[in-house]
């Protein structure tokens, strides 16, 4: 069976993916959107939701209560920052943080579509305000900041606003004296604000030094993709860098190494597995086993 | 540098190339016929320093990334010859093994001791296979990281020099940890104690290129670039095509005087009329005297504060809104 590779890079456009060659049994019938802004979530649409992995079929509510893991392979289907906020947090319970800080058209850039374009039509397509949400809440009793990464934001690509949003938690952190988790999910450097998108690699690592001079944990979980930007900074620099499974994470996309060294990639090449494998994790953690393994670690931490 | 008949032309340095080949004309038969034509080959020659100086000041955008990788411009190694003395060259990460995308030592510039660390490109088609194109794999930045923390040790400034079309992406590089080597670096050069200084002295692509070039002050050499892709990549990406290199190097805004206007570099360093290619002992000698007042400013600034207004430096850039879109407005 052939599995689809799925292009990161076509993420960054901020593009909708490609129209999938699934039958029509999958598809919306009824044309336009009939839920509101507040309830839409990265998720697999419609009724029924087919694995990407094994090709298993199975209700989306079912897929839902099984935390977005297919219920055959395990794979984990990518989610938001709202269903890890939900998964993570007690009782559902955060409150978001920074949420008026939103991207601007700086540079004026435009490519097949101008940035401010995109912006927005992805302001009016979702309640998101870019690509990283910031939260505090409890797990299981023990403070904690959340960043979280959504990809459907222009490929969860790092731009000023994310490189901002860091900082700032890292600086509530501090002041209230809280462990720092990150998940990411991302192709990359968000190249519509150029070289301001890659010195947030630095302004990033900055901010984490000035953490570990505070001695509070800073956690970093990687998630199906992390690329490029990410992984060259924050999201290779925890304390803990940990993965869920079966997650690609790299520097270089796959698709760009193919082409370089003109030869296919090994099976499992750039997965969790791979990176565990060769010393890059401290552990993979399972999205059901998440919340309990959190909570040890933070515990370990706190003691 | 390379003598004139050796030496390799872009498409829009064509009238320089005449011009040259006219001086040769000009001088072959003022021999041969025993005439004095000196008069005439001076002019022509003050002509061709103008028309250099003349082409520079207009180039595209996508024009200074062709110059940047111009292949008579000088490298790292070159620029260390030429205003260092006494360079002693450090090699291998102690881990894997001995990068040679990736070149750096200690040298002396008019008697101080500083580290020089720069990707190294090659000069020929088997040397640039050496060096890889300049393209450093994770054990060059942990080598580049090695030296960092030597002269941090020993209280000597440290110098990079950026020339890079971007750092590795191979298997092997992917296995040994290409994201993890660059971030490290970034991280830990935020926080060095000794003075940074970083110059773009042709590519500065991407991670590849930060992966050196955090530090206290941050320039560029007049006729390079620096940017989060290179306008290849950014093309295929964005447009979907390679066709759209020139618009992409336009739209990301690359050149060092715009990076200045944004204040994300401190300043840009003059190139002999035409480039760097036309004069190796100039360039390295304006790099050599735009460095030296530096290094001594920054040495009188103690070691916390010069970290804490580095991180602050980085910590400003960006940009972003706080008001509320009309489009959120309305929701």
């Amino acid at each position: 069976m052939s599995k689809q590779v799925e292009d990161f890079d076509a993420n960054l456009t901020g593009e909708e993916g490609q129209e999938s060659p699934r039958s029509g049994w999958f598809k919306r019938i009824k044309k336009g959107i009939l839920t509101g802004t507040h309830e839409k979530k990265e998720v697999p649409e419609g009724l029924w939701s087919k694995c990407p992995e094994c090709g298993f079929i199975c209700s989306s509510t079912e897929l839902k209560e099984n935390l977005f893991v297919c219920t055959k392979c395990s794979y984990h289907h990518r989610i938001g920052s709202e269903e890890y906020y939900q998964l993570l947090f007690d009782d559902n319970q955060f409150t978001l943080l920074f949420e008026n800080i939103h991207s601007k058209d700086f540079l004026q850039f435009t490519d097949l579509k101008s940035y401010e374009k995109r912006l927005e039509d992805i302001w009016a397509k979702t309640d998101l305000k870019d690509s990283m949400r910031v939260a505090v809440g409890s797990i299981n009793e023990q403070s904690v900041v959340i960043a979280c990464m959504d990809f459907e934001f222009i490929g969860g690509s790092l731009g000023s606003v994310m490189g901002e949003k860091f900082s700032r938690a890292v600086d509530y952190c501090i002041l209230n004296k809280l462990p720092y988790l990150v998940i990411s999910k991302s192709g990359g450097a968000r190249m519509m604000e150029s070289a301001f998108s890659l010195m947030q690699l630095a302004k990033t690592s900055g901010k984490l030094s000035q953490l570990s001079d505070a001695k509070l944990p800073y956690i970093s979980l990687l998630t199906n993709p992390t690329f490029g930007g990410i992984s060259a900074s924050f999201g290779m620099l925890g304390d803990l860098n940990i993965a869920e499974p079966g997650a690609l994470i790299g520097f270089a996309g796959p698709r760009v190494i193919k082409e370089t060294i003109k030869k296919d990639l090994p099976e499992g090449f750039q997965r969790s597995e791979f990176l565990l494998e060769h010393g890059f994790l401290d552990f993979i953690v399972s999205r059901k086993e998440l919340k309990k393994k959190l909570t040890s670690v933070l515990r370990h931490f706190s003691n | 540098m390379p003598v004139n008949s050796k030496r390799q032309f872009l498409e829009f340095e064509k009238p320089i190339k005449d011009l040259i080949d006219t001086i040769e004309k000009y001088k072959y038969d003022s021999e041969k016929a025993k005439i004095d034509m000196s008069e005439s080959i001076q002019r022509l020659e003050e002509e061709l320093v103008e028309k250099r100086k003349e082409i520079t000041q207009q180039l595209s955008s996508w024009q200074t990334v062709q110059l940047s990788r111009h292949p008579d411009r000088p490298y790292t190694l070159k620029y260390i010859e030429k205003m260092t003395t006494d360079f002693v060259e450090l090699f291998g990460d102690r881990n894997v093994k001995d990068d040679k995308a990736m070149v750096g030592g200690f040298a002396s510039i008019d008697g101080e001791t500083v580290m020089i660390i720069g990707q190294q490109k090659g000069i020929n088609t088997k040397t640039r296979q050496l060096r890889n194109f300049g393209m450093a794999n994770p054990e060059g930045y942990r080598k580049a990281l090695r030296l960092m923390k030597l002269a941090e040790k020993f209280n000597k400034p440290i110098i990079t020099l950026i020339d890079t079309p971007g750092a590795y992406p191979g298997l092997e590089a992917e296995e040994r940890g290409q994201g993890e080597a660059i971030a490290r670096n970034i991280y830990e050069m935020i926080r060095l104690k000794v003075p940074v200084i970083c110059v773009v002295i042709g590519e500065g692509a991407s991670g590849g290129a930060l992966g050196i070039g955090v530090g206290d002050r941050i320039f560029m050499m007049e006729n390079t670039w620096y940017t989060v892709i290179s306008p290849e990549s950014c093309s295929s990406i964005l447009w979907r095509s390679w066709d759209k290199k020139e618009i992409a190097a336009d739209q990301l805004q690359l050149t060092a005087n715009k990076m200045l206007g944004f204040g994300l570099i401190d300043g840009v360093i003059p190139e002999p009329s035409g480039g760097a290619h036309w004069n190796y002992d100039e360039a390295a000698l304006n790099l050599k005297n735009y460095l030296k007042p530096i290094i001594s400013e920054l040495k009188t600034i103690a070691s916390e504060e010069r970290i804490s207004q580095r991180i602050e430096k980085f910590g400003k850039m960006g940009f972003w809104s706080e008001e509320m879109s009309a489009n959120e407005k309305n929701k």
